[in-house]
């Protein structure tokens, strides 16, 4: 090959582990040197954000951007890195629903600021100094990104061609992606459509190998799963614990179930449904056993029954906050009089 | 919340002691509140016309998604209507329903809002009057909620 095509991979908000994951290829990232030369990457060495600047629009093949939108830094650099690139990938769950950092969105900036630089116990801050966009000192001004109230996905704020959901996405998943673009530069494959979600369209209990009641599934108490010490074989929502595969998107192989732990459903929604937190609730609901007493039963004793459920926001939208019908919680302006 | 958007749309303190016309969505089950709806109708049993009703199936067609979708394009309260206890058209629709009710009760008050914009009422195909008192109760009961903090979106 004359030339190679250009690669960068940003971090927005997000903990570092995608950026890792594209390592964890092995051998495959021979594959990706071969063709590729890595122009920006914050967490694998310096770079400049005045030189991807200067670089001319589209010269960048593929940008993984990683990481949700939390400041005005993220929002800047996805802007930037999709006018300089002709492929954007959203990589990752923060990009693609908001991930971790997108449940900060049941709070706000002032909450948020309150929690960190005020009343946390190791905090000594009499004067509730908080991080401003611009502070004058005597050397000049000094910048620092606006930390926003609202998380927002990659989506949200530029036009973006695949996802590739996971908490990170894991290694098949990379090598699909870093393979569809190599035989789309060596031999001119064509990419898959706009839009394509690189992962499968089935749901992760497809992928997952532990045996589940298929008729009359029915359980009876909800545990948090270290209350019990579960079947190795059997599935774990039959055995009562909340596991968010039958809401969940596969390709990931089932990793966590397979290792006796429950689904968290960091692969989002699965295809055509929009509501994972919405789709994971009305399932967990229906599987609650209904006896003959059902009919007597009162509202109050429902509400117990439900109760078991911890923190359904929490439970159920441990991922996918930002990219839920609601997006974010709102504070109710109190009781009024009622006017007739 | 601090953002302005938050607020938009929503009465200021000088407007707070007008009428508040609630917007309220009315979900019916088929075979018997949609029918106790109409028996109230034909009736010409009074009522606050702030309820747009849709009729489903099954009270367990109402996907939870509804409801959160309803509150997001701005509606104030939402009610479900389905059949008494033991009376299901499907057996056992409506116990899905009040699991998923109560469940979705607990999650919009972790959104923040007022887990009475949420209600779910049994109606029969012969309660008129069950269905009137239950509209004016609850549009009564959104009306000193006040409209919904979603309103105008976030």
């Amino acid at each position: 090959m004359a030339e190679k095509i250009k690669i960068a991979q940003y971090w927005g908000a997000g903990c570092g582990g995608c950026d890792v994951a594209l390592l964890d290829i092995d051998a495959k990232i021979l594959d990706v040197h071969a063709i590729a030369e890595v122009v920006f990457w914050p967490i694998g060495f310096d770079g400049k954000i005045k030189d991807i600047e200067a670089m001319p629009d589209k010269s960048i093949t593929v940008s993984f951007y990683n990481g949700a939108i939390r400041n005005s830094e993220n929002e800047h650099i996805a802007k930037l890195l999709r006018q300089k690139s002709v492929i954007m990938i959203s990589f990752g769950s923060c990009a693609c629903y908001g991930g971790t950092p997108g449940l900060a969105n049941v709070t706000n900036r002032k909450e948020i600021y309150e929690t960190v630089y005020k009343n946390t116990q190791s905090t000594d801050n009499p004067n509730f100094v908080v991080p401003q966009t611009h502070t004058k000192v005597k050397e000049g001004e000094l910048e620092l990104p606006e930390f926003y109230d609202t998380v927002k996905t990659l989506d949200e704020v530029v036009d973006v061609d695949y996802f590739m959901p996971g908490c990170p996405p894991t290694t098949n998943l990379i090598a699909m992606a870093v393979d569809a673009v190599a035989q789309h530069v060596t031999k001119g494959t064509p990419l898959p459509p706009k839009g394509t979600m690189i992962a499968s369209d089935k749901t992760l209990c497809d992928e997952c190998k532990r045996e589940r009641v298929e008729k009359g599934r029915r359980i009876e108490k909800i545990y948090q799963a270290y209350e019990i010490k579960p079947d190795p074989k059997k599935c774990l929502l039959d055995q009562g614990i909340i596991c968010i595969g039958p809401a969940t998107r596969a390709g990931c192989g089932a990793m966590c179930p397979n290792a006796q732990m429950p689904c968290r459903g960091c692969m989002g929604p699965t295809k055509g449904v929009m509501e994972q937190g919405a789709s994971m609730l009305s399932a967990l609901s229906s599987l609650l056993n209904i006896t003959d007493a059902e009919s007597k039963m009162s509202e109050d004793q429902i509400m117990t029954l439900m109760m078991q459920v911890k923190d359904p926001l929490g439970t159920f939208y441990a991922f996918t906050l930002p990219k839920s019908a609601l997006k974010r919680a709102v504070t109710e302006r109190g009781r009024r009089k009622a006017v007739n | 919340m601090s953002t302005e958007a938050a607020h938009h749309g929503s009465p200021t303190a000088s407007e707070g002691e007008k009428a508040f016309d609630p917007k309220l969505l009315v979900f019916c089950c088929n075979w018997c509140s949609y029918a106790g709806a109409d028996l109230a109708g034909v009736s010409r049993l009074q009522m606050p016309p702030y309820f747009r009703v849709i009729r489903v199936m099954c009270s367990a067609r109402v996907d939870p998604e509804f409801v959160l979708r309803a509150f997001e394009r701005g509606a104030d309260g939402v009610l479900v209507a389905g059949c008494h206890p033991a009376d299901c058209h499907y057996i056992g629709g409506n116990y899905r329903t009040r699991r998923r009710i109560a469940l979705l009760k607990m999650l919009i008050q972790q959104f923040g809002f007022d887990p009475e914009r949420l209600k779910l009422e049994w109606v029969s195909a012969g309660e008129g009057e069950k269905f009137q008192k239950t509209i004016v109760e609850f549009t009564n009961t959104v009306k000193e909620l006040g409209p919904s903090p979603y309103r105008g979106g976030v």
